[in-house]
């Protein structure tokens, strides 16, 4: 049976050339994420800005006009709606009123019975109230937790690794999750407490990607001690690309079966992921890896800290197979 | 390689088949599990309000209501045992402004026994060594008592508990389903009930503290006062809506004569002309007070006073023994009830404020179960047909790893009772395709040292060997944040670390050493030169 080869064998494509305009680019996408950021903003779900949030589910289509206009009418504060799914659903966003929790629960049986008035088919599926004060340390626990994890992340890289890998694989982290936080200030897609679970999962399937290609440069560097930098990590990122691709290829299959028949609730939360799974396969290979490079990893003081190889004796027969030396 | 002792095959099956039977019970209906004997594990994992529908709401005690709280209580403990001790102390100018309870003592030579006094008042806070309550001298003849934060930290968690407890029966009384209570951080409460559509009644509720309280109404005050608000010494000012003698406001005794802790049941019952009132049973101290009090008040009016708002004043027609009472006021059925049932489940040592709700309809909930379902096939099959593709008999191999993995994490999540939500979603695709990739590095690393000219057992051998490094770094990297996450994150952040972590645990030990144990069995039988990989 021939088997399914999507990457050749012994590839070996000058990831490392490519570094200055990668870099140029990798920064480029960043500063763009940030001044949209900055600019447009995210769409902040009452998750973390507070509120009420009513989900109507009609048995047809509705006119949004018309229907912002039956709210408005009971002079509620400023309304948005945006079309959830299909046209047949809208989600109805409402500032929270001033006053106590009987005010917000008066709000919503309110426009609900409005609502309801006009279009007896009308189901409420989903109803969020938020007071600001939860909004608040939602947004700061979910902050604070994301960092710290990223800290301790980078903390053990630099145990079991080096600093350099530590350093290389927090600001890959960072630069991932700017990135999906750029594409959702872009597409205006709601960011809510979901999401924060999406982006975990970026930074952990980003964080994966980052070990294997480390740890490999890391067997590398102990192998072929007279190697130059610069090819050692094209070496690494060549031999673990047949890896990096499958493992890509399936979790984009995986993830585009969900974005295609998950249905509505989990939209948001898989394309964030689909989205961040190509960032941090990026990042991995040119992020991070580059960054090394810059970083100046020594291999003196690897060599110094190396743990016993587990094989040394199969080890040392390969230091003759090496097929990559350009001092050569 | 090939050496696979037998213990080791069997002890790695048997703890999978442990892992798949726990998954079992889940995947049953509820009524089936049920009917499972003793000792067959019937543990389900649950699922979140988010995916099966349901309320979630957040409450959060008023804790400079409890503060207030306790300054009236000291207050008064200090007016009568400054009194009643020997030598009596004469204090005045007491106050309570500024959180603080201060007073003056009149005679300056009695300061220190007013102090010593005022210090027997205070009480240690559990083994930390400190008071509750801080005594200090202000001016040479005031002195000063401030409660100290570890004990409003201390009163806050007595009254927290106690808050719970009511909560629970409260929501038991409603009859809901297997509703959700439990007290996260200092001072709230997370109460979540799955299938209830509209929390309405649910918040009315939690809403009430449902303090019950008699107190004689103060005949001698002027209504002109009680209009403004003020009321004579000893008396208070309270709201009373359906005051026959109009006004909304009534003047009553300070000092309750009866108080709904000796309350032992509370039911809904028709006065004579048909309207719900709630008639209440007091125990047999409780009754006997009443019994004096209306004895020596025939003729005058009483208050009942229910979270400082007066339901009703009658007038005490004759001594009521036996303990029995009636309240009437402005009741329908509806409120009647929830008023029995607050009145029941005793009264709430702070009130609780809703601070964050969440309703999700139960057709939104089985929408996305279905179509979570459907899309978790269609993605698990995408990728068995890939790996399958690509790595042939290895393919197969690692699809019953993760396969198995699946329903193992599932096990366990049901062992420990965790619940899944979406969130938790994406901790399982994470999980699993961490699994996925932990096979693929095996696999890549066999291919590339059988490129390297191995033979099939040192390259299956050296492929373990060096990718389980990579693995064990990446999984222990990925293990440390979901603990991070798990001790300071909150909602959806835990929810997903949770199944993340479990899902790090159980994906290593299928996509290393269940797979190994595989490909050890197929070498030593077929004994193959050459590997399709």
């Amino acid at each position: 049976m021939r088997l399914l080869r999507i990457v050749p064998d012994n590839t070996n494509i000058g990831f490392v050339r490519l570094r200055f305009v990668a870099f140029a680019f990798t920064i480029l996408l960043t500063l763009a994420s940030i001044t949209l950021i900055a600019t447009r903003g995210l769409n902040l779900g009452v998750d973390f800005v507070g509120g009420l949030m009513i989900e109507a589910g009609f048995s047809q289509p509705v006119q949004l006009d018309e229907l912002r206009e039956t709210v408005s009418g009971l002079n509620v504060g400023e309304i948005s709606l945006q079309q959830f799914g299909g046209p047949n659903n809208v989600a109805i966003r409402l500032p929270l009123p001033p006053g106590d929790e009987t005010a917000a629960q008066t709000v919503v049986k309110r426009v609900q019975a409005t609502i309801a008035q006009k279009h007896p088919d009308v189901v409420f599926r989903r109803v969020d109230t938020v007071s600001g004060k939860v909004s608040g340390e939602l947004i700061r626990n979910g902050i604070f937790a994301v960092l710290l994890a990223i800290a301790g992340i980078a903390v053990f890289t630099w145990a079991r690794f080096e600093w350099h890998f530590g350093v290389s694989t927090l600001v890959a982290l960072f630069h991932d999750v700017i990135v999906t936080l750029g594409f959702f200030a872009l597409t205006r897609l709601e960011f809510d407490l979901n999401v924060v679970a999406a982006i975990l999962t970026i930074v952990g399937y980003s964080l994966n990607d980052k070990i294997v290609i480390d740890d490999r440069i890391r067997e590398n560097l102990r192998k072929y001690r007279q190697m130059e930098i610069g090819a050692l990590i094209d070496l690494s990122v060549n031999e673990t690309l047949p890896r990096t691709v499958m493992t890509t290829m399936s979790m984009v299959l995986a993830l585009g079966s969900l974005l295609i028949f998950g249905g509505e609730v989990i939209r948001g939360f898989t394309s964030a992921m689909l989205l961040g799974i190509v960032i941090g396969t990026y990042s991995s290979i040119y992020v991070s890896s580059s960054l090394l490079i810059a970083l100046g990893i020594d291999r003196s003081t690897l060599a110094k800290r190396a743990t016993p190889s587990l094989t040394p004796e199969i080890n040392a027969e390969r230091v003759t197979r090496r097929r990559d030396d350009p001092k050569a | 390689m090939l050496d696979f002792p037998r213990w080791k095959i069997w002890s790695i099956c048997l703890t999978l088949l442990v892992g798949v039977l726990f998954a079992i019970p889940s995947f049953l209906p509820e009524a089936t599990v049920a009917k499972f004997p003793p000792g067959v594990p019937s543990a389900r994992f649950n699922l979140g309000l988010d995916l099966s529908g349901g309320s979630h709401i957040l409450l959060e005690a008023a804790t400079d209501d409890l503060e207030k709280q306790q300054l009236a209580k000291m207050e008064e403990t200090v007016r009568t045992e400054m009194r009643r001790g020997d030598p009596q102390v004469n204090i005045g100018d007491i106050s309570t402004t500024g959180n603080r309870l201060s007073f003056f003592v009149r005679d300056v030579t009695q300061l220190d026994a007013a102090v010593d006094r005022a210090r027997t008042l205070t009480s240690a806070v559990g083994v930390t060594g400190k008071r509750d309550w801080d005594v200090a001298v202000v001016d040479s003849t005031r002195i000063v008592m401030t409660p100290t934060k570890a004990g409003l930290a201390y009163a806050t968690d007595e009254a927290m508990k106690v808050a719970v407890e009511v909560v629970r029966k409260r929501i038991d009384e409603l009859g809901t389903r297997e509703p959700t209570i439990i007290r996260q951080g200092d001072d709230r409460i997370v109460v979540q009930v799955p299938g209830l559509q509209n929390p309405a009644a649910l918040k009315a509720l939690l809403g009430k503290t449902a303090k019950l309280e008699f107190k004689l109404v103060d005949l001698t005050a002027d209504p002109a006062q009680i209009a403004q608000g003020r009321a004579p010494i000893g008396s208070q000012v309270l709201p009373y809506l359906d005051n026959p003698a109009g006004g909304q406001r009534i003047a009553v005794q300070r000092r309750a004569i009866l108080s709904g802790d000796e309350l032992i049941d509370a039911q809904v019952a028709r006065d004579q002309d048909g309207r719900p009132v709630v008639s209440i049973t007091f125990n047999s101290a409780g009754g006997r007070k009443f019994a004096r009090v209306t004895q020596e008040n025939v003729g005058k009016p009483f208050a009942m006073i229910l979270d400082n708002q007066v339901l009703s004043a009658p007038n005490i027609n004759e001594p009521i023994l036996g303990g029995k009472a009636q309240i009437s006021g402005n009741f329908n059925a509806e409120s009647a009830n929830a008023l029995a049932i607050s009145l029941r489940s005793g009264k709430l040592p702070v009130a609780l404020k809703v601070i964050e709700e969440r309703t999700v309809g139960p057709d939104l909930g089985a929408d996305s179960i279905r179509s979570g379902a459907i899309a978790a096939i269609i993605a698990t099959v995408a990728v068995i047909a890939f790996m399958i593709a690509t790595y042939g008999r290895f393919g197969v191999y690692a699809t019953l790893a993760v396969v198995i993995n699946i329903f193992v994490i599932l096990g366990v999540m049901a062992i420990i009772n965790a619940t899944l939500t979406l969130p938790g979603i994406a901790g399982f695709v994470l999980t699993i395709g961490a699994a996925v990739d932990a096979n693929v590095l095996i696999n890549e690393r066999i291919r590339e040292e059988q490129r390297r000219g191995r033979n099939v057992i040192q390259s299956v051998e050296l492929g373990y060997k060096e990718a389980s490094r990579t693995i064990f770094d990446a999984n222990v990297t990925n293990l440390i944040a979901a603990i991070i996450m798990i001790v300071f994150g909150s909602g959806p952040v835990k929810g997903f670390a949770v199944v993340l972590t479990i899902g790090i645990a159980t994906s290593v030990f299928t996509a290393v050493h269940f797979t190994r144990m595989l490909v050890a069995l197929w070498l030593r039988k077929q004994r193959p030169t050459h590997l399709n990989i």
